[in-house]
């Protein structure tokens, strides 16, 4: 169990996590010992996002990915399979590829040279008859590999763990939601196709900060991304009195925060106040062929989802990942006080080539280290995390309140809880599965069947 | 034919120092932090492109630096994006830069690569320092690699930059200088 701190003198994590009230203790955002719990209890179990298919879509091709702190290989063997595989040699310990991406039918260690298959076995030890007398069982010494992995519509998940429910029973009421994050834009499943390379950034902060606000804190917009509306940097460009967002639907809707209490998972989503999919609005005006494409995919996916009420959440997945909108945003864990944010960008995989590029550019000034919202982003969590951290500091509460006591059930979306579009409702969820995470001896004590 | 070699060579020379009196007169505007005079040097065609490093294999250089044409990159864009940038910074709202970082760039190792007509092809080093707040410091460091056009009215403008960071991740947590 974890060594209890001084500063967290003899409070209980449960002592610490009122979510119901809306009261958390900064110390679990700080707390050097919760941190290191936080990799055994969390990372150590939960399903985890590594990357798509389409990453690697040939024999060989290999994505040097992470889960947690833990550097983690994306490996379609020779026959065709993919693996994930953590990314250090049996031997001694060795990081077995240091290249981001690449191909390759061979791992070999730079170290000793030991060596293995696309399919993780040992398969090449040096002096192997000579000094090791034929006797190492390389069978026994092969990459080690995830406990178990889900190809969930393209998108790779992979967890430590033997006992962890299956990527569906995870998700529970998510699934939806989810599948719908890697849809095309005409409706089909496994329609995205992720670009090259990833982003990736330290930020001095802990992971739960982006992890857990991302899409679970509306709240920020007005205040955070004051400085966009002149910026003028959505689709449309300066047309429409500028935004940094696309021309919303015409139809009828309502916003809300959306959350799965006991999973942790959710976000934001609109429910359409009538079934179907609506008309297009034009939103790519500075880009030729764009609305035209856009426009066409849109009918194909009103034909598809005709009749059916659509509630579109793009939302974290618990605990670090948040997925939709043509990105996914991940939060990995560097240490207490640092994050490493890595940006994958997604397209239609059909998009044609002026579309693609236009996705792409609209992506890079808009997100990452570099976009125009997210840059202020980092400045508020980076300088959350030292004010939180003094003596007398980490003795307060945060304040989770927003909203408390004012989510209830809707039958247009089964297993979610409707809350008002700003508050933090997602993240209190999100808490409240952390600390479930947090005191669960084993998977018997967290799997959805069970509760 | 002496004469017009020295001639040449005079001509190299002052063109050497027109090409590095505008950078460190960039470097100069962006440090005062004076963004809307800085913008007027930049061309409207420009097309400013920060790459992103992968860590590849000995031989497969070609793919080290992310392709503008395909790829994510850091920066990727345009003059209506780059003056939206400028808008942002001075609405005195862009957080990431209020209160303003004190940033300082340092040119050097400014190499003449060609000249055709009225464009020079131009490198350099880059080593720009940001210090924020109390005591938050960043350091991009890498090459750049510019086309200049002469202008009646600014002398020169920038019609394209490559901007090569010398970092895989980027251990900033964000950008918002330019480069
Ligand atoms: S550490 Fe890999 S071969 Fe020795
Ligand atoms: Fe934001």
């Amino acid at each position: 169990m974890v060594h209890i701190s001084r500063s967290r003198q003899d409070r209980s994590l449960r002592d610490l996590v009122d979510w119901e009230q809306g009261h958390v203790s900064r110390e679990i955002y700080v707390n050097e010992d919760i941190y290191q719990q936080e990799l055994e209890q969390i990372f150590g179990r939960a399903w985890l996002f590594v990357g798509h298919e389409s990453q690697v879509p040939n024999p060989g091709d290999f994505f040097q990915s992470r889960m947690g702190e833990e550097s983690v290989l994306l490996v379609r063997d020779r026959k065709g399979e993919l693996h994930v595989f953590l990314n250090t040699c049996r031997h001694r310990g060795m990081k077995v590829c240091r290249y981001d991406e690449g191909n390759s039918l061979l791992f070999t260690c730079p170290f000793h040279g030991w060596s293995y298959d696309t399919d993780g076995r040992l398969v090449g030890v040096p002096n192997f008859q000579t000094a090791y007398r034929g006797e190492l069982d390389k069978s026994a010494w092969g990459l080690h590999e995830v406990a178990q992995m889900s190809n969930f519509y393209g998108s790779i998940w992979a967890t430590w763990d033997p006992k962890a429910p299956s990527f569906e029973d995870f998700l529970g009421a998510f699934v939806p939601s989810l599948r719908r994050s890697f849809e095309g834009s005409d409706g089909g499943d496994n329609g995205l196709e992720f670009f090259s390379p990833v982003q990736k950034w330290r930020l001095p902060t802990n992971w739960k900060f982006p992890g857990f606000s991302f899409a679970g804190d509306h709240a920020h917009g007005a205040m955070t991304h004051r400085s966009t509306t002149v910026a003028a940097f959505g689709p449309q460009g300066e047309l429409a009195g500028g935004d940094r967002h696309g021309v919303p639907s015409r139809w009828a809707s309502t916003e809300y925060e959306m959350s799965i209490p006991a999973l942790g998972h959710g976000g934001h989503g609109r429910i359409y106040e009538q079934p179907g999919v609506g008309p297009y609005v034009e939103t790519w005006q500075t880009v030729l062929q764009a609305d035209d494409y856009y426009h066409e995919m849109r009918d194909k996916k009103a034909e598809k989802y005709a009749g059916q009420y659509l509630h579109g959440v793009s939302g974290c997945v618990f605990p670090n990942v948040i997925c939709g909108g043509s990105r996914i945003l991940l939060w990995h864990p560097h240490g207490v006080g640092v994050t490493e944010s890595w940006r994958f960008y997604t397209v239609d995989k059909g998009a044609p080539k002026p579309v693609k590029d236009a996705q792409r550019r609209y992506m890079m000034r808009y997100c990452g280290p570099g976009g125009m919202t997210e840059s202020d982003d980092m400045e508020n969590w980076n300088y959350a995390y030292p004010a939180s951290l003094g003596t007398v500091a980490r003795r307060l509460d945060y304040n989770f309140q927003n909203g408390v006591g004012h989510a209830y059930a809707d039958d247009r979306v089964p297993g979610f809880t409707l809350n008002y579009r700003i508050g933090e409702e997602n993240q209190r969820s999100r808490l409240r599965r952390w600390l479930d995470f947090m005191e669960a001896g084993s998977w018997d004590e967290l799997s959805p069947a069970k509760r | 034919m002496a004469i017009d070699t020295t001639q040449q060579a005079i001509e190299r020379l002052l063109l050497e120092r027109e090409i590095e009196q505008f950078l460190y007169h960039e470097a100069e505007l962006l440090d005062e932090r004076r963004f809307s005079e800085w913008i007027d040097l930049i061309a409207d065609d420009v097309h400013y492109h920060m790459p992103i490093r992968r860590n590849v294999k000995f031989g497969e250089q070609a793919r080290e630096n992310s392709d503008a044409d395909s790829e994510i990159s850091w920066f990727d864009e345009g003059k209506a994006t780059l003056a939206g940038r400028v808008r942002q910074i001075n609405t005195g709202l862009h957080w990431a830069e209020e209160p303003p970082s004190r940033v300082c760039h340092v040119v050097s190792n400014v190499q003449i690569l060609d000249v055709h007509g009225d464009e020079v092809k131009v490198k350099s080093r880059f080593l720009v320092y940001r210090n924020r707040l109390q005591d938050e410091v960043d350091l991009f460091v890498g090459k750049r690699e510019d086309i200049l056009r002469r202008d009646p009215i600014t002398g020169w403008k920038v019609a394209k930059r490559t901007i090569v960071l010398d970092q895989n991740v980027l251990l900033a947590k964000n950008i918002t200088v330019f480069f």
